[in-house]
């Protein structure tokens, strides 16, 4: 079996730095080809279980193997088949991206030809021909994570680690990089390790969600079953006419409970008596104009509160 | 062992890259020690009239100051850079690589020994250019640029060992004064039988900085002076097996990868 036909199997993995326990004994199963979203606020254990998984830093208890090695016992050739794009947008500032294309295949023992064509290929791939041969320094955050992404792929890796990628980058670098990231999944079959403190970017990248809090893993799952988990959608309606309102509120009743609603407006949990279109239907029936309408599904920033009890940090800044 | 020579090969390059791309690391390593030694050759030309004092040319004499400066510089720059690697997350990319560690160090010193070498060409044409007379001949000359290599090899991979231990480059600029007070208490200035001070010339005979000094300074004004020789290039190999070790352990202990 190929290192392309293994994935991450992770059993109860720990790291203790002191009397700080980063790493509570997880526990993980990560499918070939997959892509993972591995979620959670700052200090959570996201960046150290990538260190663990990368060979970085060795765990304290606990095994793990990425592409079929193990990574205390056979580190060189985990890192042999993984590609790794940091936290830090690890670039020399006085390099150019080709420089550091050509440092970083050399390293991989990857020479001639075969070297150009590759820088080629990626640079061409992220969008960087036109500022390859600028130092890195004059570049914006968007293009030296791109460039990191890269680097990250030059040699060819099976599986993918990326921590925090699209921290900081402007909506229309973040959807590129979204972009490249499924297609290394779908395309090339790249297993992707992907942490994120962002929902929207789990909900639309992830095959499947583990979120972990307290170096602990809360919940794990596809996005759609760990939002089916705990719960159904709200309807909020705002009337047309504000003497409508408590009469909204009794037809609302008819198809969940009560939940809270901005001013002017009423809403309910579906309780599975109907859909919005039962909904719509009975204001017609009761002849009640609606101004607006609005269906919330329920989102992982739910989940996340369902199951930790508080939100995500930096979920109010998901972007497009 | 070819791999190996070829990853210090690829890091040694990037790393003179990033040196040749930052005139702020390079152009006071090459002027500094220069207009020094113009100063002091000048300011203290009355120092050869003292009896017993080895050369009627202070510059001869003074010469070998600039090389050691020079070093000083490289251990700075090595140091610094290597600082900023740990910062910006560039060596745990590097630490990915199947590059080991050894050949990390090693390149990532070749910077410093790249502009030891430039230093090294400068500082010595530009006291040839002065009347300066090596003594020693062509081969003497060679062998200070060896040396003068060597030394900043030395202090290059002392301020990798900081590097590695403090993980600032504030903490590698902070052992600069205590590196150039070393050069201040040699015998840099005065051959060592005329310092008159008791305290001084006793820090000074157990400054290795002295035997470094002393050692160019014989090619200069004495010709092949043996024992001058062997203890200049004894301190500068202990000075670069000791480094390069210390160096090694702060690595090992700093990335931790399996």
């Amino acid at each position: 079996m190929s290192a392309r036909d293994q994935g991450i199997v992770v059993e109860g993995l720990v790291r203790q730095f002191k009397d700080i326990r980063a790493v509570d004994g997880i526990d993980l199963t990560i499918e070939p080809g997959q892509i993972y979203g591995f979620l959670g606020p700052n200090g959570a254990g996201k960046s150290t279980t990538v260190h663990m998984l990368t060979t970085l830093l060795p765990p304290s208890a606990g095994r793990a193997t990425v592409a079929g090695y193990d990574v205390v016992a056979d580190g060189p050739s985990v890192r042999a088949n993984i590609g790794a794009a940091l936290q830090e947008t690890a670039l020399d500032p006085f390099l150019s991206a080709r420089e550091h294309l050509r440092l970083q295949a050399s390293l991989h023992g990857i020479r001639g030809q075969e070297r150009l064509r590759l820088q080629d290929e990626l640079l061409q791939r992220v969008g960087l021909t036109q500022a390859a041969d600028r130092k890195v320094r004059t570049y914006s955050g968007g293009m030296k994570r791109r460039l990191d992404l890269a680097l990250s792929l030059i040699h060819g890796p099976s599986t993918l680690f990326l921590d925090e990628p699209t921290t900081g980058l402007d909506p229309q670098s973040r959807a590129a990089l979204w972009e490249e990231v499924g297609r290394l999944a779908r395309e090339e079959g790249v297993t992707v390790f992907l942490t994120t403190q962002y929902l929207e970017e789990a909900d639309v990248l992830a095959d499947r969600v583990g979120i972990i809090d307290h170096g602990r893993i809360v919940a794990e799952g596809t996005p759609a079953s760990l939002k089916a988990e705990i719960g159904r959608s709200t309807v909020e309606i705002v009337p047309e006419s504000g003497d409508q309102l408590h009469r909204l509120g009794e037809i609302l009743r008819r198809f969940g409970t009560d939940t809270a609603a901005r001013p002017g407006a009423a809403a309910v949990r579906l309780d599975g008596n109907g859909g919005l279109a039962d909904v719509v239907r009975a204001l017609d029936q009761e002849d009640l104009r609606a101004a607006a309408i609005n269906l919330h599904s329920p989102s992982l920033d739910d989940v996340f509160l369902a199951k930790t009890g508080r939100k995500l940090e930096g979920a109010e800044d998901d972007g497009p | 062992m070819i791999e190996m020579t070829h990853h210090v090969a690829l890091i040694s390059r990037r790393s003179l890259i990033r040196t040749a791309r930052q005139p702020g690391t390079w152009i006071p390593p090459l002027t500094f020690p220069l207009i020094l030694m113009a100063v002091n050759s000048n300011g203290l030309r009355a120092a050869t009239h003292l009896p017993g004092f080895p050369t009627h040319s202070f510059l001869a004499f003074f010469m070998p100051f600039a090389f050691m400066q020079g070093a000083l510089f490289a251990s700075g720059i090595a140091g610094t850079d290597l600082a900023r690697d740990i910062d910006t997350g560039f060596l745990n990319r590097l630490a990915l690589t199947p590059v080991r560690g050894g050949a990390l160090l090693m390149g990532q010193i070749g910077g410093a020994v790249g502009l030891g070498a430039v230093q090294a060409v400068l500082y010595l044409g530009a006291a040839l250019a002065a009347g300066v007379h090596i003594d020693a001949g062509p081969g003497g000359a060679a062998l200070i640029l060896l040396f003068a290599i060597g030394t900043a090899a030395g202090f290059g991979s002392l301020g990798l060992w900081l590097a590695l231990r403090t993980g600032s480059g504030e903490g590698v600029q902070s052992m600069f004064p205590l590196l150039f007070f070393l050069l201040l208490i040699s015998s840099m200035n005065l051959p060592r039988n005329l310092i008159e001070v008791t305290w001084f010339r006793d820090l000074a005979t157990i400054n290795p900085v002295s035997y470094l000094i002393e050692a160019l300074r014989s090619l200069v004004i004495e010709g092949w002076n043996a024992e001058a020789l062997l203890l200049g290039f004894g301190c500068m190999l202990a000075l670069m097996a000791v480094s390069m070790v210390l160096a090694a352990r702060q690595l090992r202990l700093r990335m931790t990868r399996t």
